[in-house]
């Protein structure tokens, strides 16, 4: 039953949204993280999406193809270096390490990701009302 | 006329079933929509239709476990999208406005297909009381 599958795709659809979403909420949380070592300090990470092809049962072609996350991939911009001897967190030539999360890029891709969640969503909750509507067939 | 029920509900059960698949594949793209690379796809809806009707007299049964199953699934008219947009920066051509529209498009001719056949159905019982 085609219908149901419907469920799966926009499910695989919404948690590598919320993947996303939380590698984003990471990424905002801790724009302002500085770190004493460049090795120590956060980058920031994104979800790579790739198609995830299910093939359920012998001789049938994948017309339903879900949405997976093949990983989490740092960020390898060059880190923001800032001479502050100052700061509590200097190393010992006087500088800190900012991470490289760009935060407007990451509120922008926040509100994309939401939207597409919604989206999928969507899609979950007009797939029941159709299958509603074919439970209430003939009467 | 005898009654019979393949005839009596027309073609009207076929294409709930190619509606069904076409609302899996555009769900798909949605889902997709994101995703670097990923091909929209959507169905040629009378090649699907008319595999679905020829689907009937062509299927046949396994009476062995290692006979082939030649049954084919109503999933051939998939073809690929032609792009609106040729190049987006990362290989997809999934436009998702477009996709949500003719998503909510498929669904609204599923649920006409579903009153046709809700028709046919109240005709049949009528006929079957005789009141």
């Amino acid at each position: 039953m085609s219908l149901f599958n419907v469920f799966t795709i926009s499910g695989t659809g919404m948690s590598a949204q919320s993947v996303r979403l939380n590698t984003t909420a990471s990424n905002i949380a801790n724009a302002d993280s500085v770190s004493s070592s460049i090795d120590k300090t956060y980058r920031a990470r994104h979800p790579v999406f790739a198609a995830a092809m299910q093939k359920a049962a012998a001789g049938q072609e994948d017309s339903s193809v879900g949405v997976k996350v093949l990983g989490v991939v740092e960020s390898n911009k060059p880190l923001t270096v800032e001479h502050n001897p100052g700061h509590p967190m200097a190393d010992k030539d006087g500088y800190i390490y900012k991470p490289n999360v760009n935060v407007i890029e990451e509120m922008t891709n926040m509100i994309s990701a939401s939207r597409s969640y919604q989206t999928n969503v969507q899609l979950a909750e007009s797939a029941k009302n159709m299958l509603n509507k074919t439970l209430q067939l003939g009467k | 006329m005898a009654i019979n029920f393949e005839q009596a509900l027309g073609i009207h059960p076929q294409t709930l079933a190619v509606r069904a698949k076409r609302a899996e594949v555009i769900a798909s793209n949605i889902a997709n929509a994101d995703t670097p690379g990923y091909k929209a796809r959507d169905m040629d809806f009378k090649t699907a239709l008319v595999q679905a009707s020829q689907k009937q007299q062509s299927g046949m049964t396994r009476t062995h476990a290692k006979h082939f199953d030649v049954r084919s699934e109503l999933n051939n008219g998939v073809q690929f999208r032609m792009p609106d947009q040729p190049d987006t920066g990362d290989g997809n051509t999934v436009d998702a406005q477009v996709e949500r529209n003719l998503y909510l498009e498929n669904s609204m001719q599923y649920q006409a297909s579903l009153q046709f056949l809700t028709g046919r159905i109240k005709g049949l019982k009528k006929a079957i009381t005789g009141q």
